[in-house]
């Protein structure tokens, strides 16, 4: 026969500076673990969401990615006119050449300088990017030294209002407009003329990567290859999409160091839940030799101490998480190895991330639990009783 | 029996309870000196004196642009600057573009780089050798080590930022005195292949004749440029690669808060502990106190056994933490980020103080409550 889970419940309620102390401690560490996993999970949200199915990102073969070279701009027309490209209400292709631009700017906090992706894109590029919504402003006019800025870029940097004006490359250029493209990589750049930018950059005569929406998604599929496949381009077609989820290693740093933290800080937490235990169990040891008097099997006690470390780490957990909730949404930058920019993404609690945390705290409480719970089973019960 | 020895074997009484407690306090004392190690090496350390003498110039826009070749002869007439060479990230892909088979190279000069490099150790046949071949390329030692390669190999680097694969042969392995996992190849391979790559650079690497000099010789560079359409960014080789680790995110924050946690959740362990450990003497304490013990020495008994298990606790977690960061530090493929790192004696020290610290809060409450115990209330306890 099982012992009910009520008396566990009440043993830890009547050691309770204890109980709160230990799963304060496995709170702590579940806290960390969230953390970094929130961290994760909003960094792929942010690269995750970014691309767009039917859009095919061209570069040239060989680039990784959009800062790294371009192609002669004769090439773009030869492009534009590929079957499967969507066209607009004047009926033109749906296309645009665009170069992507470092530049440093100062945070607004004071922490220092940070590289910032500027693109330059045509007209197209606008219409090709639905998700990207004006907020404030309006969208810059070509052959202008304006500039759009992304709400990250406006939350973070100072000088990015509408109306200010930002100093890179040659000279000043004029911001008109703040665009929200609902938390993904664009959020964190500066858009302005193609034209404009390369001119700033020496950068005329070409482009670094040109994007071509297709009428649907097997559209675009079949549009990469044929961009890939064609001798003369020497281009590559990658699906937006796919381009941005190979982003996401950016976090491998923090996914190694996070990790590392956890498991070890784990390991603490493990040993501290299982001195608690064993004084659980030092303590009642009176009590086991009565339970097993009156008939309790060996495995049912050894169950119900396994249960009781499993929920004072489920205490844990729930504490940690509540820990966190505060920072929810708290946002942060990350550098892009890619393309040595700031790629801003803020932290996302997901179901996923609770789960993985209880799960966490569980491992730990099973981890402390299990030795002392043995021990409880095993006892010589007249050797308890007379203790 | 001495205090100190009743103070030792009250501390180790329950050997289980004290084991678990010091390896708790053990593994979250390493965690913190690990932190502390890396907050060292990243903010406080200065560099090694050859790197001190070393400034990097860039593109003050951002490292992605590139400088006119011309500005190296300009900063070679700065007073104070002993050379300079032109340093080019090639960002090749070597086999595949997989993490694991990523390193660093670099198109240079190699007549003089090895001027700037001071600290660099190349046998000097090796370095003529390299001067001799334009297709040649010297490499780290540890990087020739991770992939085998040897004097006279062969290897082909497929171009991403540049329209070129080079194919090399390594004529030269130096050693750094950190990793450095890169590779060094003369600038004219790339240069002849590619036309817009001629006449640019991407970094300038500047000896200064003394390390006090540094900081004129950057504000003179930058000066120089400062109103030409190219200006420069003119840094020391350590903010230069700081830069690069701040790019990870706000990284001092990050480790702010992983220390905090740690000595919070050690606190908490070293608390219980003593909670418990206390609580089950209540009636020694008692009889102590019969015997004429006053509520002082009772505390300062109680407290010390709390600081010694902490200190132990403390002391095992900087072992770990010295055996780990030598292991991960000589590690390949950790090149990039803990290279060099060494846990320095301050740190050690700062740990163990923390670890006394923790020791001390958390005996005080409990080691008060007992002390001001009323005896007769004491030895009617029975726990």
């Amino acid at each position: 026969m099982a012992i009910p889970i009520s008396y566990n419940i009440r043993n830890l309620k009547l050691r309770k500076g204890l109980t709160i102390m230990t799963a304060l401690g496995i709170a702590l560490t579940v806290t960390t673990a969230v953390f970094l996993m929130a961290l994760l999970a909003g960094l792929k949200k942010a690269f995750m969401a970014s691309g767009d199915p039917v859009n095919v990102l061209v570069m040239r073969k060989g680039s990784t990615a959009e800062l790294s070279g371009g192609f002669d701009a004769n090439l773009f027309p030869t492009l534009k006119t590929l079957p499967g490209i969507a066209t607009d209400k004047e009926g033109q292709p749906i296309a645009s050449g665009e170069w992507v631009v470092v530049v440093v700017l100062p945070r607004k906090d004071g922490t220092g300088e940070v590289n910032v992706s500027v693109r330059g894109l045509m007209p197209a590029g606008l219409t090709l990017r639905p998700g990207a919504k004006l907020v404030e402003g309006r969208w810059f006019t070509p052959g202008q030294r304006e500039v759009v800025v992304g709400r990250s870029i406006h939350d973070r940097f100072s000088g990015a209002n509408v109306g200010d004006s930002m100093d890179f490359a040659k000279g000043q250029w004029k911001v008109v407009g703040v665009f929200d493209s609902g938390g993904t990589a664009y959020d964190s750049e500066i858009w302005g003329d193609v034209n404009q930018i390369a001119a700033d950059f020496d950068r005329q005569g070409g482009y670094a990567s040109a994007y071509l929406r297709a009428t649907d998604a097997i559209a675009a599929d079949a549009l990469k290859h044929r961009v890939s496949d064609d001798q003369r381009l020497k281009l590559e077609g990658t699906l937006e999409t796919e381009y941005y989820e190979k982003q996401t290693s950016s976090g491998g740093a923090i996914k190694f160091i996070g990790t590392f933290v956890a498991v070890i800080m784990a390991i603490g937490s493990s040993f501290a839940a299982m001195n608690t235990m064993y004084a659980a169990v030092a303590y009642r040891s009176r009590e086991i030799a009565t339970l097993r008097i009156i008939g309790f099997s060996r495995p049912s006690i050894l169950t119900s101490f396994v249960i009781e470390a499993l929920l004072l780490s489920l205490l844990g957990a729930i504490v940690g998480i509540a820990l966190i909730l505060p920072f929810n949404g708290m946002s942060t930058g990350i550098g892009n190895s890619l393309t040595f920019s700031e790629t801003v993404f803020s932290l996302h609690l997901t179901w996923g991330v609770a789960l993985a945390a209880v799960v966490f705290a569980m491992i730990m409480g099973l981890l402390g639990g299990f030795a002392p719970a043995w021990h409880a089973a095993r006892q010589d019960i007249l050797t308890s009783l007379r203790a | 029996m001495t205090l100190t020895r009743f103070v030792t074997k009250s501390a180790f009484r329950n050997k289980r309870r004290s084991i678990l407690t010091v390896l708790s306090i053990a593994f979250s004392l390493l965690l913190l000196t690990l932190m502390m190690t890396i907050w060292h090496a990243f903010y406080i350390d200065k560099g090694s004196a050859e790197s001190a003498q070393r400034l990097i110039t860039r593109h003050r826009v951002s490292l992605t642009q590139a400088m006119p070749a011309f500005y190296r002869q300009k900063i070679r007439a700065v007073p104070g600057v002993v050379a300079v060479a032109p340093v080019n990230w090639f960002g090749g892909i070597y086999k595949d573009a997989k993490p694991e088979n990523f390193f660093a190279q670099f198109g240079t000069d190699p007549e003089e780089i090895m001027n700037i490099f001071t600290d660099f150790k190349l046998p000097a046949d090796q370095l003529l050798a390299w001067q001799r071949d334009q297709a040649g390329a010297i490499v780290d030692t540890q990087l020739a080590g991770k992939f085998g390669w040897k004097l006279g190999d062969r290897i082909v680097l497929k171009g991403a930022i540049y329209p070129v694969d080079l194919e090399l042969t390594i004529r030269g392995m130096y050693t750094a005195p950190q990793p450095t996992n890169s590779l060094y190849f003369n600038e004219k391979y790339v240069e002849e292949a590619v036309s817009w790559a001629k006449g640019t650079a991407g970094t300038f690497y500047i000896l200064t004749d003394t390390p006090e000099n540094v900081s004129k010789v950057a504000a003179a560079v930058d000066n120089m440029f400062r109103n030409s359409p190219e200006p420069t960014k003119t840094e020391s080789e350590k903010a230069f690669q700081l830069s690069f680790i701040n790019s990870i995110g706000n990284v001092k924050a990050f480790i702010l808060s992983i220390c905090f946690a740690v000595v919070f959740a050690t606190l908490l362990v070293s608390a219980t502990t003593m909670a418990m450990s206390i609580r089950e003497r209540t009636r020694e304490v008692a009889v102590l106190k019969t015997l004429g013990f006053t509520r002082q020495s009772i505390l300062k008994l109680y407290i010390g056994e709390g600081v010694l298990v902490a200190l132990t606790g403390g002391a095992l977690g900087c072992l770990l933490a010295l055996g780990l960061v030598s292991a991960m530090s000589h590690a390949p493929g950790m090149g990039l980020f803990l290279a060099g790192v060494k846990v320095t004696f301050p740190t050690l020290l700062l740990a163990i103080f923390v670890a006394g610290m923790v020791g001390l809060l958390s005996a005080i409450i409990p080691a008060y409550h007992s002390a001001k115990l009323d005896i007769v209330e004491g030895l009617r306890y029975i726990g």
